[in-house]
């Protein structure tokens, strides 16, 4: 077989199909459109199943803790009488330390009921030590395929420890340097095995977030007696926030604002050999989030269940330097070491908590574990190796790949807001390049209104400043 | 000259995936110019010494081939230096917290 970058590449579709068992055609409503909706309910994966078959494996149910010191500080900066209650969900407590357990959970599952010996995922992050985990509990060969080492050879701390998490569930791991053709040995990994793609991006993978945003729903209202105003979401490929959304609603919680929250690296390029050891966060920042919300299928899936725009109500960057800073602050005023990665919405919740009412509750979304190689000490080691400099002052004057500046005191932490129709005039700029929007029928206009959670003359006028 | 290391040892091997001239079209230059790289750890099928290619089966028992570079493929990172930033880091939240700043509402 030829097994050359453009003949696996365009071998593709057939991959897929049987790598994921899923016939994604049978949602298509048109060139551009499809049924999210009937794609979401695809199965046997009602919410109430993906809760039993998350507690059958060890997964969810984690504890919401306030963090008091945190709400202290953010009354403290805030006008008189504001400054909500800031909760955190400690996904951590998980059994690999994320809330990728959530995902990896219904998606090994799915294998292993639908015959697959084996699964395989494509992640340098915690979804990898998550899946392997999984694969672990139900007895599956599993392979994880890491972006991982410049082209000298130098690694990224935080990605090396999830390689060694990997290992410890059982994996095997397959390492490679800089570039987008990870993708390319993906498949072709597909292909020779035959195992089971745990997409994070297939429906069973964003089902199984719907859970955290039941769980928030849930704990917000036995412990504080109230919905919760806001829940801030760390945002990178958009599954985490699309997930938690869903969960948020389907407990009764359509009011609830939801916020994504990502690491502001403008300047870094992604597939660059020469940045990929500039940055400090290997996840969560604006390298996944910005291209995944405007042009979701450009996933390792012919459609991706995660498609942020359709619940984004807020979208808000902080620093790296900002990130730490908080990170910081939760292991010395909060008692908790967690993070980095998991804590960049910890960080706009100091802001954020400052414009509420203070008997309203705001949700940090996440935790994840941390360790060797994922310490903050390790990072910012890893940093000045690389000539980044420390600083103390203005975070809003930081440069990413060049220096990492923490807050002087909590004053300093802010969010920088970005426009959600900017986002939006991104993915229409997208579709433009890949449909012909001059010939839109009546439901791939119902279908952009929901892709875009606007009015079709709201989308009309986006299109108008667009041409 | 250098040791063979028995058949059967965990080792971790190299191997070019893709030559500069063969990688995708829309890199950046500075990845254009590298080759795509995999690293790979399982047991040795034979007696091999370091800068040889070899098979190695992995944990799950696959077969992959590569150069021998590394025969003792320990995890090496670690929590990093003393970071003294953050001592200055932390005495800032910690008096903001006791004291509130100059902004404080």
């Amino acid at each position: 077989m030829d097994n050359s970058y453009n003949a696996v590449m365009s071998r593709r579709n057939q991959i897929m199909k049987q790598a994921i068992g899923l016939d994604y055609s049978q949602f298509s409503l048109s060139d551009l459109a499809f049924d999210y909706e009937k794609m979401m309910n695809h199965g046997e994966y009602s919410i109430d199943r993906i809760v039993e078959i998350q507690k059958n494996q060890g997964v969810g149910n984690t504890p919401l803790y306030e963090l008091k010191n945190f709400t202290e500080i953010a009354r403290k900066l805030a006008p008189a009488g504001k400054g909500a209650r800031i909760f955190v969900k400690d996904e951590a407590a998980n059994p690999s330390g994320s809330f990728k357990d959530r995902r990896a959970a219904v998606s090994v599952y799915n294998a292993k009921k639908n015959g697959y010996k084996g699964v395989i995922a494509a992640t340098s992050g915690n979804y990898g030590a998550a899946v392997a985990s999984q694969a672990a509990m139900q007895m599956l060969d599993c392979i994880i395929i890491q972006e991982a080492f410049d082209s000298k050879g130098i690694y990224q701390p935080e990605i090396m420890e999830k390689g060694r998490a990997c290992e410890t569930y059982g994996a095997e791991v397959i390492q490679l340097s800089v570039g987008p053709e990870l993708f390319y040995v993906f498949l072709k990994t597909l292909e020779e095995t035959g195992y089971f793609n745990a997409s994070l991006y297939s429906p069973f993978g964003i089902a199984g977030i719907e859970t955290l945003g039941l769980e928030i729903a849930e704990q917000c209202k036995e412990i504080a007696g109230r919905k919760p105003s806001k829940v801030i979401v760390t945002h990178a490929g958009g599954g985490n926030l699309t997930g938690t959304a869903r969960g948020l609603q389907k407990a009764g919680c359509s009011d609830t604002e939801v916020i994504g929250a990502s690491i502001d690296l403008t300047g870094l390029h992604m597939a660059s050999d020469n940045d990929f050891n500039k940055k400090s966060f290997t996840t969560g920042h604006t390298g996944f989030s910005v291209p995944f919300t405007t042009w979701p299928d450009r996933a390792d899936v012919p459609k991706n269940a995660a498609r942020p725009l359709r619940y984004l109500d807020r979208f808000v960057t902080v620093s790296q330097g900002e990130a730490f800073y908080v990170t910081e602050m939760l292991a010395k005023l909060e008692g908790m070491e967690r993070g980095p990665a998991g804590n960049t919405s910890l960080a706009a919740a100091i802001k954020i908590a400052q414009e509420m009412e203070q008997d309203e509750v705001l949700v940090v979304q996440e935790t994840e574990y941390t360790g060797a190689g994922k310490h903050i000490n390790a990072q910012l080691s890893f940093a000045k190796e690389n000539g980044i400099e420390i600083q103390h002052g203005d975070p809003a004057e930081n440069v990413p790949g060049e220096n990492i500046i923490f807050p002087k005191d909590p004053s300093l932490i802010n969010v920088k807001e970005h426009s959600i129709d900017k986002l939006r005039n991104t993915y229409l700029k997208n579709i433009k390049k890949n449909f012909d929007i001059n010939d839109l029928r009546d439901v791939d206009w119902k279908f952009l209104e929901q892709e875009l959670n606007c009015t079709k003359s709201h989308i009309k006028t986006l299109l108008g400043k667009e041409s | 000259m250098s040791k063979t290391y028995p058949k059967g040892s965990f080792v971790e091997i190299q191997s070019e995936i893709l030559p500069p001239g063969k990688r995708a079209n829309h890199l950046p230059e500075d990845t254009k110019a590298t080759p795509l790289t995999m690293k790979v750890k399982g047991f040795l099928q034979k007696p091999s010494k370091e800068g040889e290619t070899i098979k190695v089966k992995t944990v799950i028992g696959r077969i992959h081939q590569g150069v021998l570079v590394n025969p003792n493929p320990k995890h090496t990172h670690d929590f990093g230096d003393i970071i003294e930033e953050l001592f200055d880091a932390q005495k800032s939240f910690k008096k903001f917290l006791k004291e509130g700043g100059d902004s404080n509402g």
